[in-house]
C-alpha cells in the first residue's frame, strides 16, 4: 500500500485493476484505492506478472501492507517508495474517514453489488439498477458507481456541504486531523525562510496575447503555464530547492515534478504534480494542466502524481490574494508562491508607467538552503520572465 | 438556433466545467467570475465548449465578451446570423 501523504496510514482497495496472469509493467494503473485524499490511482513500480491479489476489495490496510504478489516470487513492492507528498497546506483537502470502510472480502465478492459500492451509490442518490457492473461476474464496483456519476455530472471529487452529492464523501473531523497534523509537522520540523519579489509581467502578457491571438482556442495558453516553466527552469540553477529532506539528509530529486494546487469544485485542494515540467514545451504543458485539473475533479489521479512532487507551486492569483507565503509540503525543501497580477506604477527607463506586477515568493527550508540562494532563484525566475519567447521549449 | 436554444447551450457548456452550480441563481449580466468559483482553467474549458458546440472558431479578443451570459448569448447571436 502506497504512502501517498506525509500523515496517510490506511488505504481500502475499492477496485483491482489487475487480475492473476496479467503481466505488468513499471508505471501501469493495478488498483483502485481509497485514501483520505479521495480515491487514487495506485501504480505499480515493479514489472512483471501478477501471481495473486493478497488484498481484497473493501479491505482497509496499512501503508507498507503487500497488496499482490508478482511472478511468483517474493512479496513484490507494490508500493511506491518511501518519498511521502502531502497536500495543499492552506485550504481543506477532500478527505475521507478510513475507519467506515471495513467490508469483509469474501461477502463483497458473493453479492452482486459490493457493500462499498452499495453505501457509495446512496450517498450519491445513485439508482444501482441503472448501472451495469464490470466487477467478476458483472458485480457493480464503487469504481462503476463513481463513473457513473462523474458521467451525471454530479458534484465529483469533495464536498464540504453535509448531504454528500460528491462521489468521494468527505468527512471533515478526519481532514481536518489531516491537515493539522502534516502542518503542524512541517511547521515543528521545518526551520522556514520566506523571501518575496515583485516581477514585471508586461513583456509575457504581450508576448501570450500575440501567442494566442495566432492560436485557435483549443491550443490557447495560460500565463500560469509560463509561470510553471520559469519556475522549473530557475531551478535547474539552484538545485537544492528541487528534493526532499529525508532522514537528516537532502537529497536532490534527479527530475523537476511540480506539484500545482488545484481547487476541487466544491471545497478541498489537492496537489498532483506535473512531471519533468523542465523538458516539456508550453502546448505540452498546458495539455498536461488542463488534464490534470479535470482529472482531479473527477478522481482520477495517479499515485505517482500525488507522491512525486519536488517542489510544489501554489497560484493564488485568482483568488485576489497578492502575495501567498506557504507551509511547505514535507519531505519537500520550497514552496513558490504567485498571487494577482495587479496594474502597478513602476519606474522604467526613467520614466513613470503603468505595468502589470506579479508577487513570487518563496518558502524554503533553512537547512537545506539560505536566503542567497533562495533569492538567485526568484531572480532567475524573474529573468526567465522578462523574456517569454525563450520559456516556449523544444 | 433560436436564442432561447443557444442561451440553453451556453448554460449547459457552463454546466460542464461547474456541475455544482445553481444556474437560475446566477445573474447573467453580472461577470461568471466573480459569482462562481470558476478560475482560468474552468473558463478557457467553458469557452472550448461553446467552441465545440457552436463549431466555430473564437478569437482571443472575443473572449472578453463572453464574460457575462448575456454577452455569451447575445455574442453567439451575432456570430450565428452573421456567420
Amino acid at each position: 500500500m502506497p504512502s501517498l501523504g506525509a500523515d496517510m496510514q490506511f488505504g481500502t482497495i475499492v477496485d483491482w485493476r489487475v487480475k492473476p496472469g496479467d503481466a505488468v509493467k513499471r508505471g501501469d494503473v493495478v488498483a483502485l484505492v481509497e485514501t483520505e485524499k479521495g480515491v487514487i490511482e495506485v501504480e505499480i513500480f515493479e514489472s512483471g506478472v501478477v501471481e495473486s491479489l493478497v488484498v481484497q476489495p473493501g479491505q482497509k490496510v496499512a501503508v507498507g501492507a503487500t497488496l499482490a504478489i508478482l511472478n511468483g516470487g517474493a512479496p513484490a513492492p507494490v508500493k511506491a517508495p518511501d518519498r511521502v507528498a502531502i497536500v495543499q497546506p492552506t485550504v481543506p483537502i477532500a478527505a475521507e474517514m478510513p475507519a467506515q470502510r471495513d467490508v469483509t472480502a469474501p461477502e463483497s465478492q458473493r453479492l452482486r453489488v459490493s457493500p462499498l459500492a452499495r453505501k457509495r451509490a446512496e450517498e450519491l442518490g445513485f439508482d444501482l439498477s441503472s448501472l451495469t457492473g464490470s466487477g467478476e461476474g458483472g458485480a457493480i464496483t464503487v469504481g462503476d458507481v463513481e463513473k457513473a456519476s462523474a458521467r451525471a455530472k454530479t458534484a465529483t471529487v469533495s464536498s464540504i456541504a453535509a448531504p454528500v452529492t460528491a462521489a468521494k464523501g468527505l468527512d471533515l473531523g478526519a481532514m481536518r486531523r489531516v491537515i493539522a497534523a502534516a502542518m503542524a509537522r512541517s511547521k515543528r520540523e521545518i526551520p522556514h525562510y520566506y523571501l518575496a519579489t515583485t516581477i514585471d509581467m508586461r513583456k509575457s502578457l504581450e508576448w501570450l496575447a500575440t501567442e494566442n491571438g495566432k492560436r485557435p482556442v483549443t491550443k490557447r495558453l495560460l500565463y500560469s503555464a509560463l509561470l510553471l516553466r520559469a519556475v522549473a527552469l530557475a531551478l535547474r540553477t539552484t538545485p537544492e530547492l528541487n528534493g526532499f529532506y529525508i532522514d537528516d539528509v537532502f537529497k536532490p530529486a534527479e527530475g523537476i515534478h511540480i506539484g500545482v494546487a488545484i481547487s476541487l469544485r466544491q471545497g478541498g485542494l489537492i496537489n498532483p504534480a506535473i512531471h519533468d515540467v523542465d523538458k516539456k514545451n508550453l502546448d505540452e504543458l498546458m495539455g498536461n494542466m488542463l488534464d490534470l485539473v479535470n482529472r482531479a475533479r473527477t478522481g482520477h489521479l495517479r499515485s505517482s502524481e500525488l507522491s512525486d512532487g519536488t517542489i510544489t507551486v501554489t497560484n493564488l492569483g485568482e483568488q485576489g490574494v497578492e502575495s501567498v507565503f506557504g507551509v511547505i509540503y514535507p519531505p519537500q525543501v520550497a514552496l513558490v508562491g504567485f498571487g494577482t497580477i495587479t496594474e502597478r506604477p513602476i519606474a522604467a527607463n526613467g520614466m513613470v508607467g503603468v505595468h502589470s506586477m506579479i508577487d513570487a515568493t518563496l518558502a524554503a527550508d533553512h537547512r537545506v538552503s539560505d536566503g542567497h540562494r533562495g533569492g538567485r532563484f526568484l531572480l532567475a525566475i524573474e529573468r526567465l520572465l522578462q523574456e517569454p519567447e525563450k520559456l516556449y521549449g523544444n | 438556433m433560436t436564442e432561447a436554444e443557444i442561451k440553453q447551450a451556453v448554460r449547459d457548456a457552463l454546466s460542464n466545467v461547474a456541475p455544482e452550480v445553481d444556474l437560475d441563481a446566477i445573474d447573467p449580466a453580472m461577470d461568471l467570475r466573480d459569482q462562481i468559483d470558476i478560475d482560468s482553467v474552468d473558463f478557457l474549458n467553458f469557452v472550448i465548449g461553446l467552441h465545440k458546440e457552436f463549431n466555430i472558431e473564437i478569437p482571443d479578443a472575443d473572449v472578453a465578451k463572453l464574460t457575462t451570459l448575456d454577452g455569451c448569448v447575445a455574442y453567439l447571436v451575432a456570430r450565428l446570423d452573421g456567420g
